[in-house]
């Protein structure tokens, strides 16, 4: 529901760091996505078009990698990404694990810009 | 043409995030305990806030709120009933509270003449799990009226609480609430988590939750 949000705070963040890349075009930007963070792509992918719209983002792609939960285990120190987000549980021994170490992220990884040459 | 990779590693949410930080270190500052209430709408947020509001006026803790909500007064209304300062926060339309917000509200406050600040959140269970408040605690409160997998379906705003309020539980016998479940479910999602089971309507379970929100303050003291 807050996609919308979500792909705007997205636009402005990215206007803002082409400010160091005069005349480039953006071809994609590339978000990390925690399994937990609550946004579903699907919604981010329609709102992210809307939100573009007339933005120097317009026409650009959105490539979202998933990431899965990562849990550490108090009991056996085991680090390991769980197979869903319906039980948070060691996955290897089977303790109970809240520390949660990956999963939330809400983040541009990278973007992808078409530069014009520069004539020598 | 030539094609560039740019590396940005940035929070979508890092203005949020950063306004978050300083209102929770102006929180610490004045010494006042914030609690985030989060649930579905109906689960009984504001009712259960007014019993709480008005329990620790009585015993003479200083009390503050926030609601927010679409549109409309009536909560901050309902709130202020008690004798404890209220305001309301209308998103018009935004389904979470933002830090920004909670900011803006403060205005003239005096926080540090405060024991403690409840932010109610507006009744949703997706978008206010992805903003930082500046709140110590977060609680996210389901009602016996709504199902016992609740958590199962909203995992992440569940995962990411401190503890987990029941409410309406003088309605578990007519509802069929499995309470084994409800704790199961709670605990698959959040191993651990702190669970009161409370009617505001009765006071049941009420003294268990006024004893975490003073534990909970004392430590903050002493820390």
């Amino acid at each position: 529901m807050h996609e919308l949000s979500i792909a705007s705070s997205i636009v402005d963040s990215v206007t803002e760091s082409l400010a160091a890349y005069p005349g480039a075009r953006v071809v994609e930007v590339r978000l990390r996505l925690g399994a937990l963070a609550a946004v579903i792509e699907d919604s981010l992918q329609f709102c992210y078009g809307i939100a573009t719209e007339g933005t120097p983002l317009a026409g650009s792609r959105l490539r979202v990698h998933v990431q899965p939960v990562v849990v550490h285990c108090a009991r056996c120190g085991h680090l390991g990404a769980l197979p869903g987000v319906q039980s948070f549980r060691c996955p290897s021994c089977g303790e109970p694990a809240h520390d949660v170490r990956q999963g939330r992220e809400l983040e541009i990884e990278a973007i992808e810009l078409e530069e014009p040459e520069i004539q020598a | 043409m030539n094609t560039r990779i740019v590396e940005l590693r940035q929070g979508i949410l890092k203005k949020n995030d950063e306004l978050a930080r300083a209102l929770r270190q102006r929180f610490t500052a004045a010494g006042v305990l914030v609690l985030n209430l989060v649930s579905s709408p109906g689960t009984g947020k504001t009712t259960f806030l007014e019993r709480t509001l008005r329990t620790l006026r009585e015993s003479g803790d200083r009390v503050a709120a926030l609601v927010g909500d679409l549109e409309t007064d009536n909560d901050a209304r309902r709130l202020a009933a008690s004798g404890a300062p209220a305001r309301q926060i209308n998103t018009h339309g935004i389904c979470h509270l933002e830090a920004e917000m909670v900011g803006r509200h403060l205005d003239g406050w005096d926080l540090s003449a405060l024991d403690y600040l409840f932010i109610e959140n507006v009744g949703n269970l997706v978008c206010p799990s992805s903003y930082d408040l500046g709140e110590r605690i977060r609680v996210a409160l389901l009602s016996v009226t709504e199902g016992e997998d609740k958590p199962l379906k909203y995992p992440t705003l569940f995962n990411s609480a401190d503890a987990a309020v029941i409410t309406k539980i003088d309605l578990a016998g007519p509802c069929g609430f499995d309470r084994a479940a409800a704790l199961h479910h709670l605990n698959e999602i959040r191993p651990g988590i702190r669970v009161f089971e409370t009617s505001a309507k009765t006071g049941v379970g009420m003294a268990d939750w006024l004893d975490y929100l003073k534990a909970e303050r004392q430590g903050r003291s002493a820390g």
